[in-house]
């Protein structure tokens, strides 16, 4: 089984990273890059003068961009084997998977992994004020297991303590509340971070859809590939 | 003993070998498959999302920060 999970993975991970890599290229890495420029003091905001909303970006970087391209696909790869096994898990367990099943799982993916974390730590441009890594890394972590474990409970669980335990996990990370710092002292102007978290969130919607519909479409042909009596 | 085993018997009793053994190792090795290929997805993220070495980080951080990871 481990060849199917793996096999479905690689190819889900790889097209959906693609994808993300592409749709980060041409809307997130423009705003990221403006971003730098006010993160570098090249511009500053609320300076002397007033300075354009439009200036000179650097365009397409080889180098910068395909390690871009090359992590995003790495790391939607490590999505879909997570993703993968657990849709091996609920087959196990009776669950119909396809390509269209796998558009939920994939919603569900993206409210685990990018909104429930963004909810107290949106998506943060650089030169953003921020707390301690580690402490962001720590809740990061906890908040995507239990909105996990959550969304889990509630599609395949039955009854109120389920569903109770769901919205428990739903809630306790963001009433414990994500790290802040004391106080902000970034440099770059309000509207570009809204705009790189909305873009950011976009990007990670659209890439998840695209990663669930994948996985559904080659578990099931792989799952139904291993239910065929050998040949030889 | 194959002597006292006629051709028919000789067939059911390894059709009834091939079809419980596969099933007994089916369970145990999808269970450890499943466990085994979430650990090499997190392995992954944790390597390409959350490792703070300075080339990782640099190699990786347009990527983390677009991703939503905490980053810096």
């Amino acid at each position: 089984m481990f060849r199917q999970i793996a096999t479905s993975a690689l190819f889900a991970g790889f097209c959906a990273g693609l994808i993300a890599a592409a749709l980060q290229l041409v809307f997130v890495q423009p705003v990221l890059l403006h971003a730098e420029l006010y993160e570098g003091g090249d511009i500053v905001h609320f300076g002397a003068e007033a300075v354009s909303a439009h200036p000179d970006l650097p365009g397409f970087d080889p180098v910068r961009d395909g390690l871009s391209v090359l992590f995003t696909a790495l790391v939607y790869t490590g999505y879909a084997l997570i993703l993968v096994a657990l849709m091996a898990l609920a087959t196990q367990r009776g669950a119909v998977i396809d390509a269209r099943h796998g558009i939920l799982w994939g919603l569900a993916g993206f409210a685990s992994v990018h909104f429930a974390p963004a909810f107290g730590l949106p998506p943060e441009v650089p030169g953003v004020a921020a707390a301690d890594l580690v402490a962001r890394q720590l809740w990061w972590g906890a908040t995507v297991v239990a909105t996990a474990a959550a969304l889990w409970l509630i599609a395949f669980g039955s009854g109120w303590m389920a569903w109770g335990a769901a919205i428990g996990l739903l809630l306790a990370p963001q009433l414990v509340g994500a790290p802040h710092p004391d106080s902000f002292t970034g440099p770059v102007p309000p509207e570009i971070g809204a705009l790189f978290a909305a873009r950011a969130l976009g990007v990670g919607l659209a890439a998840w859809v695209a990663l669930g519909a994948f996985a559904g479409y080659f578990w099931q042909r792989e799952a139904a590939g291993a239910a065929l009596p050998r040949t030889a | 003993m194959m002597e006292t085993q006629t051709p028919s018997g000789m067939t059911a009793r390894s059709e009834n070998m091939t079809a419980h053994a596969p099933a007994a190792a089916g369970t145990t090795s999808g269970a450890l498959s499943i466990v085994a290929a979430a650990l090499i997805g997190l392995g992954i993220i944790v390597f390409a999302g959350h490792l703070q070495a300075q080339t990782l980080h640099d190699a990786a951080h347009d990527v983390r920060h677009a991703t939503g990871f905490p980053c810096h």
